[in-house]
């Protein structure tokens, strides 16, 4: 008999518009690194949330170590052993890393917080793992690449048995992903058992023994790694054959729409971000921009959309200067912007998702009529939505869902939709496929592709290589706040990209 | 010119006293992230119990004791309302200053006959209130004074250093995000409130006992909110509540040395001119607790 770990069996869970796990059952082993992968909305995190004591479940079963269990809450998953990544960070952003890390299991005397203790704990799992962070920081100085190694070294911290990964590599560098792989193979070796969520088929290759697949809430297989391929496991989450790689053509690049020369900023701390970047994107071309995250990519792009002053040079937009202008302005010039952090800026999680496929664009006709005063007209906005909810397959289709109930790789959607149907001038892509399943991200591509075949300039920003290779007509590496090279695609390989994105060059 | 001095000094300390209680109640409760306007009612009620117990049982000591319990129920019951039902905490809140308002006169009426209540006692320290010196100092400045201090410096170690401070501060940030590291999102709200309320029904006892030496309907008069602006001016922080009480209680005390060209009114408005100010000026930003006023509800 096999020794299990964990054992979901026939779990069901519905949700006012779906089934978001439809009798599930997920046997993990005993020290296996299992892969669960399915589409956007397939009933993934729901599952773990429950396993997490997040959710519960309407009928099933938990078994954890041969025990049944029923968690009434995370703190009883806790106690049983089990730590969690989720796919949304849950950081609490104005307390330090060192005070995230530790909440709830706090090293105190007599109840006063222990601090030196927690700081030297947290730099010591920092240094063990090669996750850089400082651990005095406040966590909402920070961008997305670091909060993701909080999350992880939260996990670490607590020390759990069953550690459940919803997406962790999700905005990691490739070299993080590598040394993230060495820590879960450390952690393997250690007799854990990890259960891991991605998108990236090529990663559940490297990486796990096993892998269950889930479609629309069901399970529909488990197998060993040894035994399958990418494209079988794509099919199977997918249920038709994905190309993983996009045929893109040749650009026709035209005149030069965005212009950046010369251009400074500070970071959160007011410590120079960028040092003098020059770079162009000239209409009907995509410029990838690699680099290892927090080397100014943030803050490049947020100069750029007006969200961040400039301390020196300029932005052009088609000739004329938009550094200075308010986000607002910058948008009416036709710049389009999917943020890297959806939560952050790109969604506001209690509205419809019809009103958020409007949010920058409601003051416009026919969003609003004048009727001596500017008042909203649902129907326009609804009519709206239901159409980039057909074009973009965002699911559930119901456009008047709350955008916060959608799965993490559907909310993407809804902002990569917003921002695509402007057809704007230059659209500005911070990590387009964060969380997007394999299916999408083929979608979103092709997508982008068609927006520069339209003639619009599109600069991606990514952590992910695969992706900047696969899209970009030039690539610009960013380190340390300056574009330190620029190469064609043909002559980017990876190991080119890689020292020069580590200021090797 | 001495005497003027220490006059104002002593009667700015007396008056600080009820706004930072307040003000420190409103603190505990939105670090937590719930909203308590009820602390005028809490004041009110705290003001009545402290008078009433005290003159039936003889005891003020009592009496402050009685004022603490009633404020923590009261702080109880809003969190029952907007803690575990979800329902909004601005209306609650609203219901308990109503409530209070009619309670205490109520039960003025069926106790004692009259809506002014004279407290037979004052708060005395055992020992040190038979000495001459500090009797004269005590009628200057009363024994809840220490107290007060006592409490703010408590107030800023329990949510700065300790574990309980961390959790609850965690708690009015990101819920969901203290919930997913084990930490009960709803104890640590109830907790909060429960602490306002004693705070706020302190506040209230010292105004009766210590302060006015009677409970006359309506004696809080808006210094709860009051109590607010003070939390607001002092960041949210106990001991920049406490700043911004002794501000607020230094603008009272001054007023009957102004000269009389300036209508009290309008030296009634400065704590909120005051507030409206620090909130509307970019120095010093004051950002709330990012999830104050919204019920967490687990999925
Ligand atoms: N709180 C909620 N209220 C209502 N519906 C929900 C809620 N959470 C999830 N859902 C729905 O349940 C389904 C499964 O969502 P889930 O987040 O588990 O998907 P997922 O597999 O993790 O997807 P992704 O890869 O995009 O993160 C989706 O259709 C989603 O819209
Ligand atoms: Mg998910």
């Amino acid at each position: 008999m096999t020794d299990y770990a964990v054992e979901i069996r026939n779990v069901t869970k519905t949700f006012p518009l779906v089934t978001a796990n439809d009798d599930v059952t997920l046997l993990v082993e005993k020290g296996e690194i299992h892969a669960l992968v399915g589409e956007n909305g397939a009933g993934k995190s729901t599952l773990m949330n429950i396993l997490y004591g997040l959710l519960q479940p309407d009928s099933g079963s938990l078994t954890i170590d041969g025990k049944q269990v029923s968690f009434n809450g995370p703190g009883d998953a806790i106690t049983a052993g089990i730590g969690m990544v989720h796919q949304h960070f849950m950081l609490i952003p104005p307390l330090t890393v060192a005070e995230n890390v530790v909440l709830g299991q706090e090293p105190n005397r007599r109840g006063l917080i222990d601090m030196p203790t927690a700081i030297r704990t947290v730099q010591a799992l920092s240094d063990q793992y090669g996750l850089k962070v400082d651990p005095t920081a406040k966590v909402e100085t920070l961008s997305v690449g670091i909060e993701q190694r909080i999350e992880i070294i939260k996990v670490l911290y607590r020390g759990a048995d069953v550690l459940i990964l919803d997406e962790p590599t999700a905005v990691l560098a490739p070299q993080e992903v590598e040394e993230f792989f060495e820590i879960l193979k450390a952690l393997k070796a250690q007799g854990k058992t990890i259960i891991f969520i991605t998108h990236k088929l090529h990663e559940v290759m490297a990486i796990s023994d096993r892998v269950t697949v889930m479609r629309l809430g069901k399970m529909v297989g488990a197998v060993k790694t040894a035994d399958t391929s990418t494209a079988e496991i794509a099919t199977l989450m997918v249920g038709r054959q994905v190309l993983l790689q996009v045929d893109r053509g040749s650009a026709k690049p035209g005149d030069t729409v965005l212009s950046v020369t010369g251009l400074e900023a500070l970071d959160n701390k007011a410590l120079p971000a960028l040092k003098g970047v020059d770079l162009s994107v000239r209409a009907g071309e995509i410029l990838g921009i690699a680099g290892v995250e927090g080397n100014g990519q943030t803050e490049l792009v947020e100069v750029i959309t007006g969200l961040r002053p400039a301390t020196k040079g300029e932005v052009q937009l088609a000739g004329k200067t938009i550094d200075g202008l308010s986000p607002r302005a910058v948008r009416a010039h036709g710049v389009g912007h999917i943020p890297e952090d959806r939560h952050r800026r790109g969604l506001v999680l209690e509205y419809t998702v019809a009103d958020n496929t409007i949010l920058g664009i409601h003051y416009h006709p026919p969003f609003v009529k004048s009727r001596g005063v500017d008042v909203l007209d649902p129907g326009a906005i609804v009519a709206k939505a239901e159409r980039l909810v057909a074009e973009f397959d965002i699911r559930p289709t119901d456009p008047l869902n709350p955008a916060g109930n959608l799965s993490g790789g559907n909310q993407q959607k809804v902002v990569v939709a917003r921002e695509m149907d402007q057809q704007p001038q230059l659209l500005i892509a911070a990590q387009p496929t964060r969380g997007v399943d394999v299916g999408s991200i083929e979608f979103i591509h092709k997508r982008l592709i068609e927006a520069r075949d339209g003639g619009t300039a599109v600069l991606v920003i990514s952590a992910d290589l695969e992706e900047v290779l696969s899209l970009s007509d030039r690539i610009a590496v960013i380190y340390e706040g300056e574009i330190v090279g620029e190469l064609a695609p043909e002559e980017a390989t990876e190991e080119r990209l890689g020292l020069l994105m580590t200021g090797a060059s | 010119m001495m005497a003027t001095l220490w006059a104002i000094l002593a009667s700015t300390i007396r008056l600080a006293v009820p706004y930072t209680l307040a003000g420190l109640g409103g603190t505990y409760s939105e670090r937590a992230g719930v909203v308590n306007i009820g602390l005028e009612g809490q004041m009110l009620s705290g003001a009545f119990a402290a008078v009433a117990v005290t003159n039936i049982l003889g005891s003020a000591w009592l009496g402050l004791l009685a004022a603490i319990g009633v404020g923590m129920l009261l702080g109880l019951i809003h969190g029952v309302v907007c803690i575990s039902c979800k329902a909004d905490q601005i209306v609650s809140g609203l219901a308990i200053i109503i409530f209070s308002a009619g309670i205490t006169v109520f039960c003025s009426w069926l106790l004692f006959d009259k809506t002014q209540i004279k407290a037979i006692a004052t708060l005395k320290v055992p020992l040190l209130h038979e000495m001459d010196f500090f009797k004269a100092f005590f009628s200057q400045i009363p024994p809840l004074v220490f107290v007060t201090v006592l409490i703010v410096l408590v107030s800023h170690v329990l949510l700065f250093k300790t574990v309980i401070g961390l959790r609850l501060r965690a708690v009015g940030e990101y819920p969901k995000a203290a919930d997913t590291l084990g930490v009960n999102v709803y104890r640590m709200r109830y907790l909060a409130v429960v602490i306002s309320g004693g705070l706020a029904g302190m506040g209230g006892a010292y105004l009766s006992l210590e302060h006015a030496h009677y409970f006359v309907k309506g004696i809080s008069a808006g210094r709860g909110f009051i109590g607010l602006a003070a939390m607001i001016f002092g960041k949210w922080t106990p001991l920049g509540t406490a700043g911004a009480g002794l501000l607020f209680g230094f603008g009272e005390a001054v007023k009957p040395y102004l000269p009389k060209v300036v209508p009290s009114q309008f030296i009634d408005m400065v704590p909120y001119l005051l507030t409206i100010f620090v909130l509307a000026s970019a120095i010093g930003r004051a950002t709330p607790p990012a999830s104050v006023g919204i019920p967490y509800s687990k999925e």
